[in-house]
């Protein structure tokens, strides 16, 4: 349209140049608050790491009040909640992934696409306060728990949570293995069941690769649900039956004592010292799902 | 409207940090607002600012934590009723309040303890004799789940349970069952007063520490929730935390001392141990308004002592 009218020339053209560069401004205005977050984050959360001998911070105990700042059970406590929950996605998740898209009848998939989209919108408070009062209870009476508010209740949670992204990725990858392949399969005189196995799910591995590590950041970052039900008890997950016991997670800490810590203390030092824990950490994870997109497009398999 | 707002930003300094959301929404609305952002400029002439009366008071209210939220309470209600006084709430700490009082920067200290000795010195230094009033008081309940066995345990015993010491209820008379133990978050003043005075018993060099099997649940309703559902239980809350499907058990300061359930009675004796009196300091006797907010605060605004979980007097 506005190449067709030269003639209207300066005056458009100075008002594409203002459009251009707002949007330039706005794109590069991203990188800049993600830039100037970190750097907050680094600020308010470095003096922790000096003012701290290291074998405080690294310590076992996490008493902030009395000047015990051990982050170990914290990052520990996180890593089991958050792994035991993508133990128990990844299969659910990738198996509906793959009822969806290879098994599933069209009319099915109509109504399962959109339902999974609504599971995760539904708020972390809520699934929190499900946890609590329904899956809470239902752990300790079953596996005769002291309590049922344990690591292995958030890591049911912070699962269903996790979900709706790694099903929805899953399904994406699924659904860009060409169709040539299957028909290859098929005609090959394989089975359904071995299409699927041996052919469609190894094709799109490396997005599922992606599902999971979005999932597991998903998981890790997740706040107010695994604050509800997991105990919050900081304490060194490291015993056989640590996964029935409560824990206390690096999120749930930072959330739950933020909103009383005096501006400036140690202790507020301290909270974001966790937070640059838990950045370095999901930005490893993200880092390791980048790797696996800029895999699959070396490889140039799919899309 | 323009002092409403001015009158907001004060009570914002007081809040604590969980409100910061509000404060941030509530700033940048004072600096859309052109007319309101003239009438802050200078806090001082925000308030001598004549509306109704022309003699604004104004009463300047700094200390305890603990009380911080009460003081608010009442401040506004007060406010409400009495257009023409001004009340700023600060937190801080009692120690800060109590400075403050001395050094006759503010007209009420909160305190959540007794003014020490040499703070009492300091303010006869200073030609001041506080006079001390009694608002409100503070009484933790120990419960337990409604089928637990046991009904009362001594101050030892929670100690004992809650340093890990004691991990079964059958070593207090109760069923053979793993105990769980459950407290309010480590920066609760209610954890704070908990750990001296029931687990530490009051020994200021005493240096035990809750056990790291505590879960911390992040609020009241956590809590009870746990307590409700959860037969192996043990917490602990503010009386006016507490709900009716909760055990409470009876405490005793020895072990030959009678056993006392908390209530309103029981705190207001003193019988009950786990409680503890909440002060507003002046300095010397109150007069005018500032008599007549601290009257009305022990009568009428006890209301506001039930809602807020702390126990009323009588």
């Amino acid at each position: 349209m506005l190449r067709s009218e030269p003639v209207a020339g300066t005056k458009t053209r100075r008002f594409e140049i203002v459009i251009e560069s707002l949007i330039r401004v706005l794109g590069f205005s991203t990188i800049g608050f993600v830039v100037l977050i970190f750097l907050f984050l680094l600020r308010q959360g470095l003096p922790f790491f000096f003012q701290v001998p290291p074998i405080n911070f690294f310590g076992t105990r996490w008493y902030p009040t009395f000047g015990l700042f051990g982050t170990l059970p914290l990052i520990l406590g996180s890593i089991l909640v958050t792994l035991t929950a993508v133990v128990i996605a990844v299969p659910l998740g990738v198996a509906t992934a793959v009822f969806v898209r290879e098994i599933a009848p069209g009319w099915a998939r109509e109504v399962l696409k959109p339902l999974i989209e609504v599971l995760a919108g539904i708020p972390s408070v809520v699934l929190g306060f499900f946890g609590m009062n329904i899956v809470a209870p239902l752990v300790r009476t079953t596996l005769n728990m002291p309590t049922g508010l344990t690591a292995f209740t958030g890591a049911l949670v912070l699962a269903y949570m996790a979900l709706p992204t790694i099903i929805s990725v899953a399904e994406d990858a699924l659904d860009s293995v060409p169709k040539s392949y299957r028909d290859a399969g098929l005609a090959l005189g394989a089975t359904k069941w071995q299409v699927i196995w041996r052919v469609v799910v190894p094709a799109a591995r490396s997005g599922i690769v992606v599902a999971v590590m979005l999932g597991l950041g998903r998981a890790i970052g997740e706040t107010m649900a695994v604050m509800m039900v997991t105990g919050n008890a900081a304490r060194m997950p490291l015993t056989p039956d640590s996964l029935f016991r409560p824990v206390r997670t690096m999120t749930a800490t930072i959330a739950a004592e933020m909103g009383e810590v005096a501006q400036g203390s140690l202790h507020f030092h301290a909270l974001f010292g966790i937070g640059i824990i838990l950045f370095v950490l999901t930005f490893l994870i993200n880092l390791a799902a980048a790797r696996s997109i800029f895999q699959k497009r070396r490889r140039g398999g799919l899309r | 409207m323009q002092l409403r707002w001015c009158n907001g930003w004060t009570k914002c300094t007081g809040r604590r940090l969980g409100q910061l959301g509000r404060c941030t929404a509530l700033i940048s609305f004072l600096f859309l607002s052109v007319g309101v952002l003239a009438a802050c400029a200078s806090s001082s002439s925000a308030y001598e600012l004549p509306r109704t009366s022309p003699a604004v008071t104004t009463i300047e209210n700094m200390g305890s934590d603990t009380l911080v939220n009460l003081a608010l309470a009442w401040a506004e209600d007060y406010m409400q009723l009495h257009p023409e006084v001004r009340i700023s709430v600060t937190g801080g700490g009692s120690g800060t309040g109590i400075a403050a009082l001395i050094n006759g920067t503010v007209d009420i200290a909160n305190v959540s303890r007794e003014m020490k000795p040499e703070e009492l010195e300091q303010a006869h230094a200073n030609g001041i004799t506080p006079r001390e009033f009694t608002v409100a008081r503070d009484a933790i309940a120990v419960v337990v789940h409604p089928s637990n066995p046991v009904t009362g345990l001594t101050i030892e015993q929670i100690s004992q349970i809650y340093t890990g010491r004691i991990t079964n209820w059958r070593e207090v008379g109760g069923e053979d069952r793993p105990i769980v133990l459950l407290s309010r978050e480590s920066n609760s003043g209610t954890y704070m007063y908990f750990l001296e005075h029931v687990i530490r018993r009051g020994d200021p060099h005493d240096e035990s520490l809750f056990s790291p099997d505590t879960l911390l649940m992040p609020s009241s309703e956590g809590i009870s929730v746990e307590v409700r559902q959860n037969p192996n239980a043990i917490g602990y809350d503010g009386l006016g935390y507490v709900t009716p499907d909760q055990k409470v058990l009876a405490v005793a300061a020895s072990a030959d001392g009678p056993y006392v359930l908390p209530s309103i009675d029981t705190v207001n004796q003193g019988t009950y141990p786990i409680s503890r009196p909440l002060y507003m300091y002046t300095a010397g006797e109150p007069t005018g308004v500032l008599k007549d907010y601290l009257d009305w605060i022990r009568t009428e605004g006890q209301k506001h002592v039930i809602r807020l979980g702390f126990v009323p007097l009588r």
